[in-house]
């Protein structure tokens, strides 16, 4: 007689027991005695031929049976036998399980995550939360890059990054994901190896061109939360009205000088057309190009972007919703205003009449976006 | 009536590079037009030819946006912040 430990992920079939008593002189006898008692598991633990599925380990009193004598190894009453799926993905084949990331994390992701794990308000479901969510960050320049960074290094399971230009010289002044190395290399490519030397673990998803009208609700809407890193109004106006269309909270920040800007649009609260209904004529707001830009305050504010979406993710905290941030680095004085959704919006008023994306390029007076050839 | 005038940087150029500055003014009208008059070309940068502000500029009342009070006609109280805020784009 002895004792199986149920990993939570198998005990929807075991209703909900996590220690299970089963009868058997072996290991295999016991395993066949669960299998008797909840036909549903034999095949989560035995290929056809009766062999221990390779992502399956067997512990019998915290020792692998393949240290000992396999499934021959001798159980005594009073023995613990724990049945552990080591990997996630094809190896969860629950037909009740939703998807395949339920499973649990492996021991390299518990080390490499611990300093979140270890906090109440992540812990392991937090962190498999995380490893879930998808997140589409525009543009992978000032803003881009510390929130692609951090996303990584937290373990956002799936960052997707719309960018089309290729590094500059000038660039380096404070685009973190590239490097002198990668000057003339598409930021994209640069960024994907930076991030992947960061944390092999993330999805990189390349979208190699501009977010535009005809290509936008294609990808938007694959995402659970976007993060603006656009670098002009046409772009941030194409980004808000996608946002809202979808369903998607957008994680907004902005630049320019020593100045910062942060908030978080929710489809029912107010969008970036209740802040401001009309864009500059083109000129009248000069771009960083134009009229330079601290490094570091992309770091400060790509930084609190990334932490805006963590805390979407995880469902905690009191988000940036309603709410506008200022930096000014200069001064370093943080002042915060309330936003409110504007009943006259046109794209989430009582009578909205922006109901699909429009031509952002004529909407702002700008020439259309550049690729590079 | 003393109001304490707060600025980004994109407007800190017709105001002598200053942050924050104080004016006078008992609304808001009156407050931009005292403005005007010690840093000509501020209203320029607030609002078109015809006076009426931009709709990229927001002005906001200590932390309320004057569009969801009474708009130009918004009471100042001494004390008070007023900060204006154009839009900003830059993320790259
Ligand atoms: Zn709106």
């Amino acid at each position: 007689m002895a004792t199986i430990y149920i990993p939570t992920f198998f005990r929807q079939i075991t209703k909900g027991n996590e220690y299970i008593l089963v009868e058997g002189s072996n290991v295999l006898e016991s395993l066949e005695s669960l299998s008797y008692l909840y036909p549903e598991i034999r095949d989560l633990i035995f290929d056809s031929n009766k062999q221990v599925l390779r992502h399956v380990n067997i512990y019998i009193n915290n020792h692998e049976i393949h240290e000992l004598e396999g499934l021959d190894t001798l159980v005594n009453t009073g023995d613990q036998i724990a049945v552990i799926p080591a990997l996630a993905g094809g190896a969860m084949t629950l037909s009740t399980e939703k998807n395949a990331n339920q499973s649990a994390l492996k021991p390299e992701e518990v080390m490499r995550y611990s300093r979140h794990i270890i906090m109440p308000q992540v812990g392991p479901q937090g962190q498999r939360k995380l490893r879930d969510a998808k997140v589409l960050v525009v543009g992978a320049g000032g803003l881009g890059g510390p929130v692609a960074l951090y996303l990584a290094l937290a373990g956002v399971g799936t960052i997707g990054i719309t960018e089309f230009d290729v590094v500059d010289l000038s660039n380096l002044q404070r685009q973190i994901l590239h490097q002198t190395r990668d000057i003339d290399k598409p930021k994209l490519k640069s960024a994907k190896e930076t991030l992947g030397l960061y944390n092999p673990h993330v999805e990189i998803i390349e979208h190699p061109m501009p977010l535009t009208s005809d290509n936008a609700m294609d990808i938007i809407p694959n995402y659970d939360i976007v993060v603006n890193g656009a670098d002009n109004f046409a772009t941030r106006y194409l980004v808000n009205d996608a946002c809202y269309l979808a369903g998607k909270t957008l994680v907004d920040g902005a630049i320019l000088l020593f100045d910062g800007q942060l908030t978080v649009y929710k489809p029912g609260y107010c969008c970036y057309r209740c802040l401001y209904p009309d864009p500059p004529p083109p000129g009248m707001v000069p771009s960083c190009a134009e009229a330079g830009v601290l490094g570091a305050i992309t770091g400060i504010i790509g930084s609190m972007q990334a932490t805006e979406v963590f805390k979407q993710i995880l469902n905690i905290g009191e988000p940036m919703v309603n709410r506008l941030l200022l930096v000014d680095a200069l001064t370093m004085q943080f002042r915060e205003m309330k936003l409110r959704r504007d009943p006259s919006c046109p794209l989430c008023g009582d009578n909205p009449t922006v109901k699909e994306l429009i031509d952002y390029d004529a909407f702002c007076g700008s020439p259309p976006i550049e690729v590079p050839a | 009536m003393t109001i304490k005038v707060q600025v980004t940087s994109v407007i800190q150029k017709v105001v002598n590079g200053q942050s924050e500055f104080e004016a006078e003014g008992s609304v808001i009208s009156e407050l931009i037009e005292n403005i005007e008059i010690d840093y000509p070309g501020f209203l320029q940068q607030i609002a078109d030819e015809s006076g009426e502000l931009h709709r990229f500029v927001n002005i906001y009342v200590n932390d309320e946006d004057i569009r969801f009070i009474d708009g130009k006609d918004t009471v100042l109280n001494s004390g008070d912040v007023v900060a204006f805020l154009p839009a900003l784009a830059g993320g790259l």
